[in-house]
């Protein structure tokens, strides 16, 4: 007798394109877990340190808002992404919310579909060249072998700076920081350029920072900011209020240290008691419970602290707070009132 | 007596395209192919309808915008405000370059390495043995980062060059500067009278051998980059600048590719000559001065003649100019990608000897001829045979691996078409549907070519 005996194995591509298109605070809620997209590593901005825990300026934007909307700030699961990847994996919904000194542009806003919820860093593209070379300033560059990570707006602002002067360049593209530095260092690129904040990270981590200069000029504005995906509001709105909750904290005088106690009753300053939840409902309305603000300070600090403990002066990256100052002190920090 | 009657003829009936074995197959295969084709429907529907929910409907318009990056290997003219499409069209260029120079290496180094493993010599044996299994064993990505890494740290900058004492000196009596940048090697000019030593057009000639020029293939008198190539006198008329035109085409190299093919044409025909009155007579004339003769010397006048002299390369500012600059991450992949699919072509190439019979050798041995000319003249040419349908397979692959060039920053169309502008415009799917278009019909070609060749060599049998 003769079988017939048919089988088939079909195997089924998951196009989670935009599959998640909602409900990216109820999802995180549900899992107990933040996704947070983060760099490959970027010393002072993202990097896991020995015990593989990471560390980071921009951790700490994830680490504040996992524990606003969870109560936990560990409750974090960080997906490294590099210039080429990541926005992929925000919009698949691989990562729920991407903190990964990306610049706030027109095209990635309205284009590729992303909410930018926030400037966490004001920064500016520059170039790094070793002081053997005697270069003063980006216009001596004519000619010059330009290391440059690929997928960046920083490759379109070295196009347009270096056509602006008419001189010419010679591209290196690579993929990671990492990469970079090797080249970098090995003297197969002249310079080096990405975000100044960047160079200074990357500085920070060479066996001799003060044999490389950072060059005056600032060829672009680049405004580094947290992101999400275009069409999830309540999801953007949580991490935006985090977001600002840590800036005003710092206006505020809330920090890590007090914020126990100035949430315990309600102070005399009412704003302050709105963001710690002592006075009206401003959690509720986030969807969140009304310490959300007193768990993501006390994850991390406030602003100030985050920036002085990750990248201020005192820290091997050295970066002053610049534009990154509050309003009050003559920077562009300014978070919206809490009302 | 027994009668034979026809059985009788039975209606269909529908239960026949189960039960009866003659129509089953045929049911499943249908059944399949609908449930098939439905599954690759919901598959683009589901696709369509979750980018049109994100609000981004699969266009191809991004492809005539500016692109505003520049890539450094261009063998056509592009800078930072031409289209995607035509970044896309370098970056196809530049696969293009590294597979034929991979495919090329890897074919003759795989050929020498698969004959010599089946050396005698046991050293030799030996030798080849450890070269394929190291190389076909670890990854070739592996293979590329690992050749990337010595280049850039084990050669010398080029401002290592540079002062009374320098560190390093370049190569060759001062014509090859090999840095950690990449090599520069003198690169093959014409019209020696035209330009002076930087290769700068000259405002007056200094004699007549200027050269041809280049045709700028779909050149406007409305293009300014045309206007030099459509002036009458100055310095550089009739010489198209750079991005004048879509493509431009080097009348000189024209010219001189004819007249070396020319060269060849008449040399076999001296050999045909020679065949004849060797059959005729028995006794072959003595031509190779003639054969080398109508071969060198119109070549020789055609390019004196054409003005052709070698730029040399020279450190001027931060790097080295003037000459060709073969970077870094090209040498790197190119010889990555010809040692590794090197090793597995020696591997078909020993199959392919190891499968024609013995006989043969001892035959041709019989006639008196040497191991070397048995090799060339008897194994090889049958042993081809067997090679070909996998040398094919090895080259494609080769051409597809050349797509891990993103790890070295050569920008092939994975880096350009695939990266930089899938980033800069988002729309992923539309540049990777493209891209793999590009590399199927790329493969298809090297596929549809080689099957012509296999055809034409392999055993006509009746």
């Amino acid at each position: 007798m003769k079988k017939t005996v048919f089988l088939g194995a079909l195997t089924v591509a998951g196009l989670a394109a935009g599959a998640a298109a909602a409900g990216t605070l109820d999802d995180v809620k549900a899992r107990g877990k933040l996704n947070c997209g983060v760099t490959t590593g970027l010393v002072g901005f993202a990097a896991p340190d020995a015990n593989g825990e990471w560390h980071g300026f921009d951790v700490a934007v994830c680490r504040a808002v996992a524990a606003a909307v969870l109560g936990d700030p560990t409750a974090v699961e960080f997906v490294p992404t590099t210039g080429k990847t990541r926005f992929t994996a925000l919009g698949s919904g691989e990562v729920d919310m991407l903190a990964r000194n990306t610049t706030w542009t027109l095209s990635r806003d309205v284009d590729l579909k992303f909410t930018f919820v926030g400037i966490n860093y004001y920064d500016g593209q520059g170039f790094m060249v070793p002081k053997a070379l005697g270069v003063s300033s980006a216009k001596e560059l004519n000619g010059a072998t330009v290391c440059i990570q690929t997928g960046t707006t920083t490759e379109l602002n070295l196009a347009d700076f270096f056509r602006k002067n008419n001189i010419s360049y010679e591209p290196v593209p690579i993929e990671t920081n990492a990469e970079g530095q090797q080249q970098y260092l090995a003297g197969a690129c002249d310079t080096y350029t990405t975000d100044i904040s960047g160079l200074a990270a990357t500085r920070a981590t060479f066996e001799n920072p003060a044999d490389h200069v950072v060059l005056p000029e600032v060829v672009s504005k680049e405004p580094l900011g947290p992101l999400v995906r275009h069409g999830d509001d309540e999801w953007a709105d949580v991490t935006r209020w985090t977001l600002n909750a840590l800036i005003a904290a710092e206006e505020m005088g809330i920090t890590s240290a007090n914020v126990k106690e100035m949430a315990s009753a309600p102070g005399s300053n009412p704003e302050i008691n709105r963001i710690l939840g002592t006075e009206g409902n401003l959690g509720e309305m986030l969807g969140l419970s009304a310490d959300w603000a007193v768990n993501a300070i006390s994850a991390g600090g406030n602003y100030g602290e985050i920036f002085a403990r990750n990248i201020g002066e005192n820290t091997p990256i050295g970066l002053a707070r610049g534009l990154n100052a509050q309003w009050t002190d003559g920077g562009l920090l300014y978070s919206p009132p809490f009302r | 007596m027994a009668t034979v009657s026809e059985p009788p003829k039975e209606a269909f009936r529908l239960s026949q395209l189960i039960y009866d074995t003659r129509y089953r197959s045929m049911t499943i295969q249908i059944v399949a192919l609908v449930a098939f084709l439905i599954l690759i429907g919901w598959l683009i529907s589901n696709t369509a309808q979750n980018l049109a929910d994100l609000g981004k409907e699969p266009s191809f318009r991004f492809l005539g915008e500016s692109a505003g990056y520049d890539i450094n290997q261009r063998l056509i003219d592009y800078n930072n405000q031409d289209s995607h499409m035509r970044a896309a069209v370098v970056g196809i260029l530049n696969t293009l370059l590294v597979a034929i120079l991979g495919c090329a290496t890897a074919t003759i180094l795989g050929v020498i390495i698969g004959v010599a493993r089946l050396s005698k010599n046991w050293l030799v044996g030996r030798l080849m043995t450890i070269y394929v299994e190291i190389f076909r064993n670890v990854p070739v990505l592996l293979w590329i980062v690992f050749i990337m890494a010595i280049l850039i740290e084990t050669l010398p900058p080029p401002n290592a060059f540079r002062g009374d004492d320098p560190d390093a000196t370049m190569k060759l009596f001062d014509t090859v500067a090999i840095t950690n940048r990449g090599v520069y090697i003198p690169d093959p000019v014409f019209g020696a009278d035209a330009k002076d030593e930087k290769g700068e057009f000259l405002e007056e000639p200094v004699g007549w051998r200027v050269g041809l020029g280049d045709f700028p293939i779909g050149a406007s008198r409305d293009n300014p980059a045309c206007e030099s190539y459509y002036a009458t006198e100055g310095p550089g008329a009739g010489e198209p600048a750079a991005s004048c035109g879509t493509f431009q085409v080097s009348l000189d190299l024209l010219l001189v590719l004819a007249v070396l093919v020319s060269g060849f044409y008449a040399s076999h025909r001296i050999k045909r000559r020679a065949d004849r009155i060797q059959e005729a007579t028995g006794l072959r004339p003595v031509t190779w001065y003639l054969r080398l003769g109508v071969v060198v010397l119109p070549f020789a006048i055609t390019l004196w003649a054409l003005g052709f002299y070698f730029a040399y390369p020279e450190l001027r500012g931060f790097n080295f100019q003037g000459g060709t600059h073969m970077r870094n991450s090209l040498i790197a992949l190119w010889l990555a990608l010809s040692l590794y699919t090197a090793a597995f072509i020696a591997e078909i190439v020993r199959a392919g000897i190891l499968a024609i019979s013995h006989g043969q050798t001892e035959a041709a041995a019989a006639l008196g001829l040497r191991p070397k000319r048995i090799m060339n003249l008897v194994i090889l040419p049958q042993a081809l045979r067997v090679i070909i349908p996998p040398l094919i397979s090895m080259w494609l692959n080769l051409t597809k691996n050349s797509s891990l060039a993103i790890a070295v920053g050569y920008m092939d169309i994975t880096g350009t078409l695939m990266g930089i502008t899938l980033n800069q415009t988002g729309r992923e799917l539309e540049t990777v549907l493209l891209g793999m278009l590009i590399y199927l019909t790329i493969s298809l070609i090297i596929s549809a070519v080689m099957n012509w060749y296999n055809r034409s060599v392999k055993l006509v049998e009746r």
